[in-house]
C-alpha cells in the first residue's frame, strides 16, 4: 500500500462527520414510530430524518416548487456553503437567481438521501436502540425507499405536485422513480446522465468501490467508528476509481496529459510522478473528509438494485403508462458511465407511452460529470423547459 | 402571401424570418384541428411545431441532427432526436391525429415504409416534398445536361442529402399502390402560391414547385 501513503489523512475529524450525520446544518424534518419509512427490504425505519435545503419561495397555490434530487456522492447543499468542507454549493451554477432554475421564480428543495451521512437517517447516524452509529445494522435501502422518504417529506411541507423533479446520475434515477411512483405528483421531470437500470459496468465498478473500502483494515466489519478510526484509504481508492468513470479519456488528456507533477524525471519510484495521479490522491483524500464510508456502500448499493422495467413485468414503457408528466432526457456525449443509449431507450418507452418528451444529447469531451460543469447548451435547454413547464403550469399567472 | 426568400428547411438551413411563418407551414397549420396530438418528423429547428403549439396543438417532434434538436428543446418543444428511417417503428399504432412529413421524404432511405410508418402511428398523414417535375428541374436536365440545382435545392449531387426525389405524379401512384387515401392535395409554386384547385394533374406536377397531401388510411383491402 506504498503507493497510497501519500493520501493524506483527514484534516475533518470524524466526530464533525457524525454529528452533521445526526445534527446536521440543515433543516430536519422528523418522523417518529408512527410515521415509519416502509423499505423495500420489508422493514420499517422508525424513526427516521430528513435533512433538507431550501432556496427561493414557495408560491401561494404550492405550484412552484422543484426538487432536485443529488447524486451519490452529492448532498443537500446545492447553493451554499457546505458545513463541513467550507466549499461552494455543488450547483452554485445551476441554483439561483437569474440562473436556470432561478430562485426567484422557483422554490428549490433538496434533501439529503436515506441512507447519506449528511444529515438524513443512514448508517453514520445514532441507531436509537443501541445509542451507537447503526453502521451495517442499518437496513439495504432502494432508489424507491430514497423516493419514498422525499415524498413524505413534501407532504410534510403541505406541496401536492411539483412543477419540476430534476436530478442527474443517481438523482436522475430518483427523477425516474419519481415519474414511475408517483406521476400525478411531477408535472414535469429533467432526468439527466442516468438511466432506468444500473448496467453490469456500473455493478462492476461499484463492487470494485466497496471491496476497496472493506479491504481497508480500519474497516473493522462497519464498525469504525466504535475504534475511533475511517478507513480512509479504502474510501479514497473507490473514490479515486469512481472518479476516473466521472470523467473521459480525452478529458483526462486535456486536463493532465503524460504531464509531471512538479518534476521533470520520473523518480522510479511509486510516488506521484504524473499529475493525473496526483489529481486523483487528492479526489480520494478529499473525499474521505466528508463523507461516510458505509454511506457509500449503501448508496452504491441502492444503485446497482435499480431497474425499473424489472419492477413492471420486464416492460419499461409500462412504467409509464399513460403518464401526463413532461419530460426532458439529456445525455452527453462522451458520458461512457451512462451512455446515450441508455437515455435512447428510456425516451423510445417514453414515446411508446406517448409521454411528452424531449431528448437533447450534448456534445461535451467532459464525461458523465458533465452535468455538474459549466455546459452552456443544458443550462438553456433546462432553462427553456422550465420555463415552458411553467407556462403550461399557469406559473406565470399565479404570481410566483 | 408572397415571401422574399421563401427556403426550404434543407441542410438544417431555417429561413431567417421573424414574425411570419412560411406559407407551406401555414398550409399545413390549417390543415389540423385545434386539440390534435400531433408528430412532425424531421422538425428541423421547430418553427411549424411552434406555430402549432401557438394554436393549441399538442405538437411533438423528431429530428436528425444533434444541434437541431437542441434549438427546439431551447425553445421548450418536445423534440427528440431520431431518424425517420430507424425511429419510427417504436412509436405505437394510433398514436397521434397527425403526423407530418415536411420536405423530409426526400431524404429517407426507404420512403415507402416511412409512409406506411406515419400512417400507422397517426390516423392522418400530412406529407410535403419537392416536386422533381416541377418546369425548371425538367428544363435544367432538358438543356443543361446537369442534376438540376434550384435556390431550394442547391446541393450538388454527391453532397445531397435528398435521395430519393420524386415528382408529383410519383408520390400519387405510390400513395395509390400501398392503398392511401389523399384527402387533400395543394401544389404551391416557387413563391409558396397555391396553384389553381381546377386546373388538371400534369399543370401541377409542371407548375408545382413542391406538394403539399393530406392523408389517411384507405378502405378495407390493405
Amino acid at each position: 500500500m506504498t503507493n497510497l501513503q501519500s493520501v493524506s489523512s483527514p484534516s475533518i475529524h470524524s466526530e464533525d462527520r457524525a454529528h452533521e450525520a445526526d445534527h446536521p446544518t440543515s433543516t430536519v424534518a422528523k418522523f417518529g414510530v408512527e410515521q415509519p419509512l416502509k423499505l423495500d427490504c420489508g422493514i420499517d425505519l422508525a424513526p427516521f430524518q430528513i435533512a433538507y435545503q431550501t432556496y427561493g419561495e414557495l408560491n401561494a397555490d404550492r405550484s412552484n416548487a422543484i426538487l432536485i434530487c443529488h447524486a451519490l456522492t452529492l448532498d443537500q447543499h446545492v447553493a451554499n456553503v457546505h458545513p463541513l468542507t467550507g466549499k461552494a454549493g455543488w450547483w452554485e451554477i445551476m441554483v439561483g437567481p437569474g440562473r436556470p432554475l432561478d430562485t426567484e421564480k422557483y422554490f428549490i428543495i433538496c434533501s439529503n438521501v436515506i441512507g447519506g451521512c449528511m444529515g438524513s437517517t443512514g448508517p453514520a447516524s445514532t441507531n436509537p436502540a443501541t445509542g451507537k452509529a447503526w453502521g451495517l445494522d442499518f437496513p439495504l435501502i432502494t432508489i424507491p425507499d430514497m423516493v419514498r422518504a422525499q415524498a413524505m417529506l413534501l407532504d410534510r411541507l403541505g406541496i401536492e405536485t411539483l412543477l419540476c423533479v430534476i436530478g442527474g446520475s443517481m438523482g436522475g434515477m430518483q427523477v425516474l422513480q419519481w415519474t414511475a411512483a408517483y406521476p400525478e405528483r411531477v408535472f414535469s421531470a429533467l432526468p439527466v446522465a442516468c438511466s432506468t437500470r444500473h448496467s453490469a459496468q456500473n455493478i462492476a465498478f461499484h463492487e470494485l468501490g466497496r471491496q476497496a473500502v472493506m479491504a481497508d483494515p480500519d474497516w473493522h466489519h462497519g464498525r469504525y467508528f466504535e475504534r475511533n478510526t475511517h478507513p480512509h484509504r479504502g474510501l479514497a481508492v473507490a473514490r479515486m476509481a469512481g472518479h476516473i468513470t466521472y470523467l473521459s479519456d480525452a478529458a483526462l488528456h486535456r486536463k493532465f496529459g503524460r504531464r509531471m507533477q512538479d518534476r521533470e524525471l520520473p523518480t522510479f519510484s511509486f510516488d506521484a510522478d504524473f499529475q493525473v495521479e496526483s489529481y486523483l490522491r487528492y479526489q480520494g483524500s478529499s473525499f474521505v473528509e466528508r463523507f461516510d464510508a458505509n454511506s457509500y456502500l449503501y448508496l452504491t448499493r441502492a444503485m446497482d438494485y435499480f431497474d425499473i422495467a424489472a419492477d413492471h413485468n420486464g416492460v419499461l414503457a409500462q412504467a409509464f403508462r399513460g403518464i401526463k408528466t413532461r419530460f426532458c432526457v439529456v445525455s452527453f456525449t462522451s458520458d461512457w458511465l451512462f451512455p446515450t443509449s441508455e437515455s435512447r431507450a428510456l425516451v423510445h418507452a417514453l414515446n411508446a407511452s406517448s409521454a411528452r418528451v424531449s431528448f437533447a444529447e450534448i456534445e461535451t469531451d467532459r464525461g458523465h460529470d458533465a452535468f455538474l460543469l459549466d455546459v452552456p447548451e443544458f443550462f438553456d435547454i433546462a432553462r427553456a423547459f422550465l420555463e415552458s413547464a411553467g407556462k403550461a403550469r399557469g406559473l406565470d399567472k399565479a404570481g410566483g | 402571401m408572397v415571401l422574399q426568400e421563401q427556403s426550404l428547411p434543407l441542410g438544417g438551413v431555417a429561413p431567417d424570418r421573424t414574425g411570419k411563418y412560411r406559407t407551406d407551414h401555414l398550409l399545413v397549420a390549417e390543415m389540423i384541428a385545434a386539440g390534435s396530438k400531433v408528430l412532425d418528423v424531421g422538425c428541423g429547428d421547430g418553427e411549424l411545431l411552434q406555430l402549432l403549439e401557438s394554436r393549441g396543438i399538442d405538437g411533438r417532434g423528431i429530428e436528425l441532427s444533434r444541434e437541431g434538436v437542441n434549438r427546439c428543446v431551447a425553445r421548450g418543444l418536445a423534440v427528440v432526436q431520431g431518424d425517420a428511417d430507424t425511429d419510427l417503428v417504436n412509436y405505437p399504432d394510433d398514436a397521434f391525429d397527425y403526423v407530418i412529413l415536411s420536405q423530409t421524404l426526400q431524404a429517407t432511405r426507404q420512403p415507402r415504409v416511412v409512409l406506411e410508418n406515419l400512417l400507422r402511428i397517426g390516423r392522418r398523414a400530412i406529407v410535403s416534398f419537392p416536386n422533381f417535375g416541377f418546369w425548371k428541374m425538367r428544363l435544367q436536365l432538358l438543356v443543361g445536361g446537369h442534376m438540376p440545382r434550384t435556390e431550394h435545392l442547391p446541393a450538388t449531387w454527391y453532397d445531397t442529402p435528398n435521395i430519393h426525389f420524386c415528382t408529383i405524379k410519383d408520390f400519387v401512384q405510390l400513395c395509390d399502390e400501398i392503398n392511401v387515401k389523399m384527402e387533400r392535395a395543394v401544389a404551391l409554386d416557387l413563391y409558396g402560391r397555391p396553384v389553381p384547385l381546377n386546373l388538371p394533374w400534369w399543370v401541377w406536377n409542371m407548375f408545382g414547385e413542391q406538394g403539399v397531401f393530406l392523408l389517411s388510411r384507405g378502405g378495407a383491402g390493405k
